[in-house]
């Protein structure tokens, strides 16, 4: 069965940075200084605390999958989940590289970047090999 | 300052249609007004304020006023998607009590039917600078994943089973059958739910709300203006609102905004969910009525799915008989939003006024709960308590 075709993200000045690293094949997560938390999605003042003393990390890009759902009624179904990263976000993404019988909850995940129609690539996560 | 008992729901009227290809959604929106204003037995002029959400077409309410030709001194287009319209009936509460205006009208249409809207299934893209676009639609949420996932999580945590969630259907089917406008009229079994095609995992098809064409519309309006129509009064004596979204990323989708808007409802209205006698219930899918009833205290959290089985939402034969005119999974969803239609089925059941086969005897107390959005990512919760006078 063919891949989902993923469409381009749509960067805005406060998140160029983040796609410029997806580009070079690196994850960056963003952190407060003040408050020492990460959050996600990106933003320039803290969610938390509302700090602007906030910066770009490269992050492991290692999680577990909190849920996910098979979306079967689609031209290609594909799997959305949201992921728990290892410094603590949850994120939304597609589990990709598994056959969709085998996704489960609490399942260990990496990230890999996926192409996108005609942007930069996005993070999507499959499952740890044993 | 307390809104209880500030305002009253004088009139309300759900439109028949629910295929309306040769009618214009303005159109519609003018013929609940003029239905909610008949109901009440007023007129366009009595009108001092107008309330309508993303679905009246034009900026806010400019355009609508206009075509309606009123003369509003109150204007109030806050959008929380289907959520909508039990927060107007609440800002309609507070505009009447600091006499801003004494009759609000509120009103819903649209035709999502007609125009063949995937409303579930298709990822909806927006304007780019909408802050979470860019890290959401390449990934392809859609309406019914987005509670799919919550549904997911939720079996996860507390073991609810496909089977339970499927008897919300099973209860609304039960109901719709004695409505002949529903648009889904046969009843029908938890297998026939389970084994209907599945959407988005753990969602079937028949765990999925109707998409239709239609609209229902609301007059609020002060406690004199109430006392002088000849019509049994709807007392607003709790209401509340309330959004969630993210949190950082700090995600939890084990809970709703319900869990905060019904708490303020009920230390409003002063009393508890075991007084409800008739219950509205979001029902977008099986899973959002779950959510919400543990939310609203209904039943302690995770236990919804035990608490929806065997029949206990059915009228007459449950604990808690809730949308008996059908809801969203049988009988209606105007526009894709769902909280006009629960203001409207709980007046109904107040004023004694629902199909007699769903009425619920001495039904004094009832509550109508709102849910819009997307549970997964943002949403928002509203939630009335009604008494009958
Ligand atoms: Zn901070």
């Amino acid at each position: 069965m063919a891949e989902r075709k993923i469409p381009a993200p749509t960067p805005t000045p406060e998140t160029e940075p983040f796609w410029q690293a997806a580009r070079e094949g690196r994850f960056l997560i963003r952190v407060c200084r003040t408050c020492e938390r990460a959050h996600w999605y990106p933003r320039a003042l803290c969610p938390f605390c509302f700090s602007e003393n906030t910066e770009w990390r490269e992050a492991s890009g290692r999680g577990s999958i909190y849920t996910f759902s098979i979306m079967r009624r689609a031209k290609e179904p594909y799997a959305i989940a949201y992921v728990k990263l290892d410094e603590g976000p949850m994120m939304m993404t597609n589990i990709v590289d598994s056959a969709f019988e085998n996704i489960a909850i609490d399942q260990q995940v990496e990230l890999v970047f996926r192409e996108t129609e005609d942007g930069p690539p996005v993070p999507v996560f499959r499952p740890v090999q044993a | 300052m307390s809104l209880k008992g500030k305002a009253y729901i004088v009139g309300a009227y759900e439109h028949p249609t629910r295929y309306a290809p040769e009618k214009s959604v303005a159109q519609l929106h003018a013929e609940v007004a003029a239905g909610a204003l008949k109901d009440a037995g007023l007129s366009k002029e009595d009108v001092d304020g107008y309330f309508c959400a993303g679905d009246a077409p034009g900026m806010g309410g400019f355009s609508m006023v206009d075509y309606l030709n009123l003369k509003v001194r109150h204007i109030d287009s806050t959008d929380t998607g289907g959520s909508s319209y039990l927060v107007h009936v609440k800002h309609a509460v507070q505009a009447i009590a600091a006499g801003k205006c004494d009759v609000a009208l509120i009103t819903l249409a649209g035709r999502p039917r007609s125009e063949g809207m995937a409303t579930g299934t298709a990822p909806r893209t927006g304007n780019p600078a909408q802050p979470d676009l860019q890290w959401e639609y390449p990934y392809g949420p859609t309406v019914v994943n987005m509670y799919a996932m919550v549904a997911m999580r939720h079996m996860y945590e507390f073991g609810t089973t496909s089977a339970q969630l499927a008897w919300v259907k099973v209860a609304a089917s039960y109901h719709a059958q004695h409505n002949p406008h529903a648009l889904l009229r046969d009843v029908v079994s938890v297998s026939d739910v389970l084994n209907s095609p599945m959407v988005a995992d753990p969602l079937h098809r028949l765990d999925c709300c109707v998409i239709t064409d239609g609209g229902g519309a609301l007059v609020v309006a002060r406690p004199e203006i109430a006392n002088s129509i000849n019509r049994p009064r709807v007392k607003i004596i709790g209401t509340g609102e309330a959004i969630k979204g993210q949190m950082g990323g700090a995600i939890d989708l084990t809970y709703s905004a319900a869990r905060v808007s019904g708490a303020a409802a009920f230390a409003e209205a002063g009393v508890k969910p075991a007084d409800i006698k008739y219950a509205s219930i979001y029902d977008s899918f099986t899973i959002t009525v779950v959510m919400q009833l543990e939310d609203l205290g209904f039943c302690e959290k995770g236990e919804g799915g035990k608490f929806v089985a065997d029949g206990n939402l059915i009228s007459g034969v449950g604990k808690l008989p809730f949308n008996t005119d059908g809801g969203g999974l049988c009988n209606n969803h105007p526009a894709n939003r769902g909280g006009m239609t629960k203001v409207i089925e709980a007046v109904r059941q107040l004023r004694e006024e629902a199909h007699p086969a769903v009425q619920v005897k001495n039904c004094d107390l009832a509550l109508a709960q709102g849910m819009g959005g997307q549970l997964a990512t943002r949403h928002g919760s509203a939630t009335l308590i009604l008494e009958r006078e």
